[in-house]
């Protein structure tokens, strides 16, 4: 059975009322709850359950400091390719977005993350648009063949494949898959993706069970925040975490909380999410998933990022860069525009190719990050806070 | 029961502390060097997964930098191993980057509570053991299965008090008093002993040692409660060897109704 069923009987608008009416009494019942479910998520993460925020984080930080130590593991995205042939309004790479696009080659791919690596990173994170041309599955298992004897653990967060075409990028080394299911909520999901095969609301909902069954030992889910009410989208995604813990029982699950950044297309945002509001969600997820990983990128600025790190977040990104060959300018003659699926070629001369004094590459990033601090700094950070930063927790060595 | 105690010997080599402590949770490497060295502790636990494995010196997995080996037995753990033949691999390939052919066999395919697969451990253990391995595996508190794996030549078994990391003490207890009454090898009562007072009452019920990581490496002062776990292992295996005198449902007076006989 797949979590569509399950979703599906979901009572998700019933349960945002019975938060948005919950007290803080419903709301203290249910942090003693040992066995909290999904009406216990929805009062934590109720009105009533902010005027209970500090309880709230100190609860989930000494549960995530129990199941988790006091470490904080490491990671870094690195995209491979910004091409894509879907139409996602909130989305830069969309397809009819006229941006600077570029794929790099498996090469290009190994001289970023051999950059990345000299920084500290182990764990990468390679990220793509939506292409079947251009980001095949077999172009996947490549890059993840060529990275495998040089970084010990690979993830990926590229389009929804099937479970077949996944199993050659496992082989080569691959152990976990991301895939934001973007928002839960059908109705704005149809609106937001205008174009191209991510309109399967259902086909994409199911991609973390066809990646378990690839054999991917790391799954990861969320919901981007700012396109449907934040609580709903909260309560889904609690829900498909249950599922996945459940079915997929021998996977380890993160959350990512991402919430919309500008981006080109000037897409803003249709919810607001605040900050505190951020805090409590981080906290409520941590107090009924106990093991989930809880993921923080740099969309978050800095100031915030350090504040939630010691309540409940277990995995950080550093340094960041959200444009292919953004760490090198690795591929940065190749960029390009893509019109109709075809490559159109900058003119010689054209200003698109001007160097810019901050970036190694001109192609054209996903989101803008608002932590820009150095890997080092962070890490530095992370230290002061009391924690300290692993870079290596896995080593695809032990089982390819 | 042993009816004679002479000392922690574990595949031959002789141990003074019975307490065994993990690596894992630690706020720094450095924190982790002086609570070893506070517990007293001659073998500690290492995550394959976060060790250099390639025989290279890499400075951001350089846990093992922080432990003497001369000073401790480094028992590497398969920790991540889903299977049988993930471990084994594991355990080959910590072989050859130099460390010890010691392996703490753990396999626990569910990452939410990390119980141990029984069915997989037994078949690694099978091909550990027969490939020259020191195998110490982590088991649920199945006292079958411990016999099973002291059958296939395991140095110890090591069955868990509660899950890993839940602080929640002897809740097997009744099966651990089993396993260790029908031990032919040293049990080692690891998992879930969130307070020095769960690891005396393993040492109390005759558990030979105590393996403890999350209570110490997230404690405020990891030092002081590793010196607090030591010294409950002591306290512990002293009051074990001496006998604890019966549990009785009424009180027993201190002038019996029988005195006028005597």
């Amino acid at each position: 059975m797949s979590f569509v069923a399950e979703f599906n009987a979901l009572p998700l608008p019933a349960l945002v009322r019975r938060s948005l009416s919950a007290g803080t009494a419903a709301v203290r019942a249910s942090l003693n709850q040992t066995q909290p479910n999904l009406e216990d998520f929805a009062r934590l993460i109720s009105p009533a359950g902010g005027e209970l925020l500090e309880l709230l984080c100190r609860r989930s930080q000494a549960l995530t400091q129990q199941r988790f130590g006091k470490v904080i593991r490491m990671f870094a995205p690195l995209y491979l390719s910004n091409e894509c042939i879907n139409n996602c309004k909130y989305c830069g790479f969309s397809r009819d977005n006229p941006i600077l696009r570029v794929t790099l080659s498996v090469e290009d791919v190994l001289r970023e993350a051999r950059a990345l690596k000299a920084q500290g990173f182990r764990n990468l994170l390679l990220v793509a648009g939506e292409h079947p041309r251009f980001v095949s599955n077999g172009y996947l298992a490549e890059c993840v063949r060529a990275l495998h004897a040089e970084i010990p653990g690979i993830s990926l967060e590229v389009g929804p494949m099937e479970t077949e075409d996944y199993r050659p990028i496992v082989r080569a080394g691959a152990d976990g898959l991301v895939v934001y299911q973007e928002t839960y909520d059908r109705v704005v999901y149809s609106e937001m993706h205008t174009a191209g095969p991510k309109r399967d609301f259902d086909w994409r909902l199911e991609t973390p069970e066809r990646a378990y069954a690839a054999g991917f030992r790391r799954l990861g889910i969320g919901a981007l925040y700012g396109l449907s009410d934040w609580r709903q989208e909260a309560i889904a995604v609690a829900a498909h975490a249950d599922f996945l813990l459940r079915n997929c029982w021998k996977a380890q699950l993160t959350i990512s909380l991402p919430r919309l950044r500008p981006c080109a297309g000037e897409f803003q945002p249709l919810t607001h999410m605040s900050d505190r509001e951020l805090a409590q969600l981080v906290c409520a997820f941590r107090l009924v998933l106990p093991d989930a990983g809880l993921v923080l990128s740099t969309r978050e600025p800095a100031r915030l990022r350090d504040g939630l790190i010691p309540l409940g977040v277990t995995l950080l990104s550093a340094g960041s860069h959200t444009e292919p060959g953004g760490y090198t300018g690795a591929g940065r003659e190749k960029i390009h525009h893509t019109e109709r699926g075809r490559i159109v070629e900058l003119a010689a001369g054209s200003s698109e190719w001007a160097p810019q004094s901050d970036r190694a590459t001109n192609a054209t990033g996903q989101f803008e990050i608002a932590d820009e601090r150095s890997v080092a700094e962070v890490a530095e950070l992370i230290r002061r806070l009391g924690y300290e930063p692993v870079w290596k927790d896995w080593d695809a060595a032990l089982t390819a | 029961m042993r009816l004679v105690d002479d000392g922690l010997t574990i595949a031959g080599r002789a141990f003074r502390s019975r307490l065994i402590l993990g690596t894992g949770k630690f706020c720094s490497p450095e924190a982790m060097r002086d609570a070893l060295a506070a517990s007293g502790t001659e073998m500690v636990t290492v995550a394959l997964r976060r060790v250099d494995l390639s025989g290279g010196r890499d400075p951001y997995a350089n846990i093992l930098e922080f432990i003497d080996p001369k000073r401790y037995l480094l028992l590497p753990n398969t920790s991540g191993a889903m299977n049988a033949e993930e471990a084994v691999r594991m355990a080959r390939l910590a072989v050859a980057g130099g460390l010890p052919k010691w392996v703490k066999l753990e396999i626990h395919p569910d990452p939410r509570y990390l119980l141990p697969d029984p069915i997989e451990t037994l078949k690694a253990a099978e091909i550990l053991v027969k490939e020259g391995f020191t195998v110490l595996p982590y088991i649920n508190a199945d006292p079958v299965l411990a016999k099973r794996l002291q059958e296939a030549g395991t140095a110890t078994v090591m069955p868990l008090g509660s899950p890993i990391g839940s602080n929640r003490g002897l809740q097997t207890r009744d099966q651990l008093r089993i396993i260790i009454e029908q031990a032919t090898v040293p049990v080692v009562v690891d998992a879930g002993l969130g307070a020095p007072s769960h690891a005396a009452e393993a040492m109390e019920l005759g558990a030979d040692a105590v393996l403890v990581n999350t209570a110490i490496a997230v404690a405020n002062d990891p030092n002081r409660m590793a010196v607090a776990f030591k010294t409950a292992v002591e306290a512990g295996r002293i009051a074990y060897e001496v006998g604890l005198g019966a549990v009785q449902e009424t009180a027993s007076p201190t002038s019996p109704l029988t005195a006028f006989l005597s």
